[in-house]
């Protein structure tokens, strides 16, 4: 209780700057509350933070740009210090990225970190995504919050697209062309959208400075939005943690906040920081000077996307020939369609997976106590088909290089990346899973006989074996702590009728569990023990 | 540990809350044996490793402070010169190594603390189930309830349902108002700058071509004449850039026997010089490589292949339609010239291009 004078505080200058702040904003309640949070601990958690990082140098490098870069195509006469464009036609974005490249002390530092920052900041929220799909993190009741990460990566490609275009140079003026191509593909309205986008007929005098207010503004806020929401709900969540002993789903262990994560948390937003800096200082990225400004006439050979374009670029150019249609007058570019659909339809169904899952296993239950990928071996071999499905189409990016660089024909490189497309997800789907299925069993076998110790002995009767060692009670725990599922089966609703929608789930279900290994019990583990020949 | 508050009755180890789902619940099943016992470190058991962690948190620390100096230094101490390229890449490395390490040295220093020097025994903390207990969920209905009742929300009809129609209908405005992006799409797209008698200019200089100069297998990049002097002026450059996405021409000369041609197509070449668009009708990338050997016309962005001698039709890639081809002849002095605009749309296919 204060008293009309205040509290007299003893201690120095941070005692009376806390209890300064406590009167004013309640700091105490809030320190009490999550001051001494738990964390849980394992460098796969540090994914999701490498992309909040990212983005937090991608705010404060941005906002350097933004001093110096004007998005306009409005035409000048470059009259800057590189010598080669000197006297060139341009546009004012073009000129002010060189500006910023070569008249700016720092601002060509400043380009490639930003840019380099952008590159990954949509890799780790990626690689973030299969952590998170992997070990089943995205369960009841994190469902909401795999929607809201999903929208943060799409928005950090859109976000990378609109940045990539604004220098106006040939090679992002040759991706945006690609992009009017795309629209224009989209039946019946595409025509009126790329003229709404670019104001006019491509590539007109706007486009620049729209994608300049996307890319500083909308884009931006929505991703601190959503980040604000992610973060919320992983307070409100509490974060998971991998299986193992004293791991439960009641409750949550790691390391305190404070002081342990403030460390190791703050200390990795600068080892983030500064290897992002480290790479821009000696790796030249997007070097626009070389490229020109934009013309829609010249093209360079083997030009590519920032990575996580890639995809659908690759999806593009697997489309098999000849696949336009007309609809009496009207023209349908399945060539431009079909590739479009693919790749939103992979983006949906990965969105809408969580919500799957739940419906073909009838999963209610909350989890906290993350899935090893082994112990849910159809999920882990569907992500590992998902997986390969977005690798073969990114490598279809870069068809023409693959087949210069190794010396082969073109035309066999699609073909083969148009195979690999349908046969490799299968592949890898089966692979996954029988590999998963031989990880359990391994499992079982070490908690029933041991660790092979490599010590061969001798018995008396002249027969050599292999002494296992029997596993703690630790280790043992981790691998025997997950649960043995039952499929759905199909049954009668009220009316007495198995409906169609039953059957599809029950055997969805009964596919999705087929297999399955169970964990061992303490009873099978002292069956083991006594009818076993092994020295322990 | 019983948490009744919450409407959970959870015994110490059991799973939690099994209200559905189906997984097995074995009855026979390994003990938790709680969290592993902590693990001595080095820096916990002995004062010697200890400091010394202690001396590398500090020294880390400290060459932060000096890579930070260093970063400043590099500013402004490595001068940059206009006519030296090497001089900017100085200062960009310098300053960067600077400003990295500067970073690395605190943050590699935390993490070093944190991990030798601050507590590293795991500790549990309870967690709860996500919903609200009984009486919480019963206090939100209450709420709600409430509410409603003092608002009348439901009881009003009138109110409710005119509500809704505004609600929905306000947002209309707030789209509509985007309309003036872009003019509606004209026919422009289906036209572009060549017309009867206009000749064939060197792209980007702006110089006729005499049908003699063109040798047998060379290529020229075509743009029609006046369009270099649109770029040259400013009021007209962005006029000169949209014209050029479509009017951009691959010229080629080949052993007119090898041309395959229609016979309403006879008149568009002159002695195997052909005039193709340049702009892909797969995406509308340039397309922009000549493959001499084999006359195969190349885009680069996703390698649709057009066989130039056969009217430019598809062999491979993911375009579906040939390159449209400008009809040409010459004039009296023996320059090229356009016999007429493209007989269709350039580029990418777009719903009402034949409408």
């Amino acid at each position: 209780m204060s008293t009309a004078n205040g509290n007299k505080q003893k201690g120095g200058f941070l005692a009376g700057t806390a209890n300064y702040l406590d009167e004013r904003v309640g700091v105490a309640g809030i320190l009490k509350t999550f001051g001494r949070k738990v964390f849980p601990d394992h460098w796969s958690f540090m994914l999701g933070e490498v992309a909040l990082y990212s983005f937090l140098v991608l705010l404060l490098s941005g906002t350097f740009l933004t001093f110096f870069f004007q998005p306009a195509m409005t035409p000048v006469i470059y009259d800057g210090i590189y010598g080669p464009l000197k006297g060139a036609h341009m546009s004012v974005a073009y000129a002010s990225t060189i500006d910023i490249s070569f008249e700016v002390r720092g601002g060509l530092l400043m380009r490639q970190v930003h840019h380099w920052a952008a590159l990954l900041f949509v890799a780790s929220a990626g690689l973030h995504m299969l952590r998170v799909f992997f070990t089943g993190a995205f369960r009841k009741p994190r469902e909401i919050n795999w929607i809201v990460g999903f929208a943060l990566f799409v928005l950090g490609m859109a976000g990378g697209f609109t940045g990539y275009s604004l220098p106006d140079d040939l090679l992002s003026g040759n991706g945006l062309r690609i992009i009017d191509g795309m629209i224009k593909g989209v039946p019946v309205i595409g025509t009126w959208i790329s003229s709404l986008l670019f104001g006019g007929e491509f590539p007109g005098h706007g486009i620049v400075a729209r994608l300049y207010s996307l890319h500083i503004m909308l884009i931006p806020a929505l991703i601190l939005v959503f980040i604000a929401i992610h973060l919320f709900m992983v307070v409100i969540h509490k974060h998971t943690h991998y299986s193992g002993a004293g791991k439960r789903d009641d409750n949550v262990v790691g390391y305190p906040l404070a002081p342990v994560y403030v460390a190791k948390a703050g200390g990795f937003f600068f080892i983030v920081f500064g290897v992002i800096m480290l790479v821009a200082a000696t790796f030249t990225i997007n070097p626009v000077w070389n490229y020109g400004g934009y013309d829609p006439s010249p093209v360079s050979a083997g030009t590519q996307p920032d990575w996580y374009i890639g995809f659908l670029d690759g999806a593009l150019r697997l489309t098999p020939s000849h696949l336009e249609v007309m609809l009496g007058n009207y023209t349908l570019s399945l060539n431009v369609l079909i590739p479009m659909v693919v790749g939103v339809l992979f983006l949906v169904v990965a969105a809408l997976y969580p919500f799957l899952e739940a419906w073909v296993t009838g999963d209610k239950r909350e989890h906290h106590v993350l899935d090893r990928p082994r112990n849910a071996p159809t999920r882990t071999a569907i992500g590992a088909a998902g997986v390969v499905f977005y690798a073969v189409l990114w490598a279809g990016a870069a068809t023409d290089l693959i087949a210069t660089n190794f010396r082969m024909s073109l035309n066999q490189v699609l073909l083969s990346l148009q195979i690999a497309l349908i046969i490799l997800p299968i592949a890898a789907y089966i692979i996954t899973k029988r590999l998963a299925l031989s990880l359990q069993r391994k499992d079982r076998e070490i908690v029933l006989h041991g660790r092979e110790s490599g010590r061969i002995v001798r018995l008396p009767h002249g027969e050599y074996v292999e002494v296992h060692e029997e596993i703690d009670e630790y280790t043992r725990y981790k691998l025997v702590d997950f649960v043995n599922y039952q499929p759905i089966l199909a049954r009668p609703n009220a009316r007495g009728k198995i409906t169609i929608r039953g059957r599809i789930r029950a055997s969805m279900s009964s596919w999705f569990f087929e297999d399955r290994v169970t964990p061992v019990t303490p009873a099978e583990l002292k069956a083991a023990h006594s009818d076993t020949k092994e020295l322990h | 540990m019983s948490d009744k508050k919450n409407g959970l009755v959870k015994p110490e180890n059991a799973e939690f809350d099994y209200s559905a789902g189906l997984a097995k619940v074995d009855a026979d099943k390994f003990a938790d044996p709680g969290i592993e016992p902590h693990r001595v470190r080095m820096t916990d058991k002995s004062v010697k490793h200890e400091k010394a962690a202690a001396r590398q948190v500090a020294s880390l620390f400290l060459f932060s402070i000096a890579s930070s100096i260093f970063a400043i230094w590099a500013y402004f101490g490595i001068k940059v010169y206009s006519f030296d390229l090497n001089s900017i890449r100085s200062n960009v490395l310098f300053l960067g190594l600077g400003i990295a390490f500067g970073m690395l040295g605190i943050g590699i220093g935390a993490v070093h603390w944190a991990k030798t020097l601050m507590p590293d025994a795991e500790v549990s903390e309870a967690r709860h189930q996500t919903r609200g207990s009984e009486e919480t969920r019963a206090a939100a209905i209450e709420v709600i309830n409430l509410a409603n009742e003092e608002s009348g929300f439901s009881r009003r009809k009138l109110i409710r349902r005119s509500l809704y129609g505004a609600l929905a209908l306000f947002p209309i405005p707030g789209l509509v108002i985007f309309r003036d992006l872009g003019p509606n799409p004209s026919d422009t797209l289906k036209h572009t700058m060549w017309a009867p008698g206009l000749k064939l200019m060197r792209d980007p200089s702006g110089t006729p071509i005499k049908a003699s100069d063109v040798e047998l297998g060379s290529v020229f990049h075509v743009i029609p004449e006046g369009l270099a002097e649109l770029g040259q002026n400013e009021a007209t450059y962005d006029e000169m850039i949209a014209q050029k996405a479509k009017a951009a021409v691959l010229l080629v000369r080949v052993d007119p026997a090898i041309l395959i041609e229609a016979p309403e197509r006879k008149d568009w070449s002159y002695q195997g010089i052909v005039a193709y668009s340049k702009i892909c009708t797969h995406v509308g990338c340039p397309v922009a490589l000549y493959e001499q050997q084999t006359h195969h016309l190349l885009c680069p962005c996703h390698q649709s292949t057009f066989d130039l001698p056969d009217a430019c039709k598809v062999i491979f890639g993911p375009a579906s339609r040939p390159l449209p081809q400008l009809p040409i002849t010459v004039d009296k002095d023996g320059y090229l010239i356009a016999r007429s605009d493209f007989t269709e749309p350039v580029g990418p296919s777009f719903w009402d291009r034949k409408a």
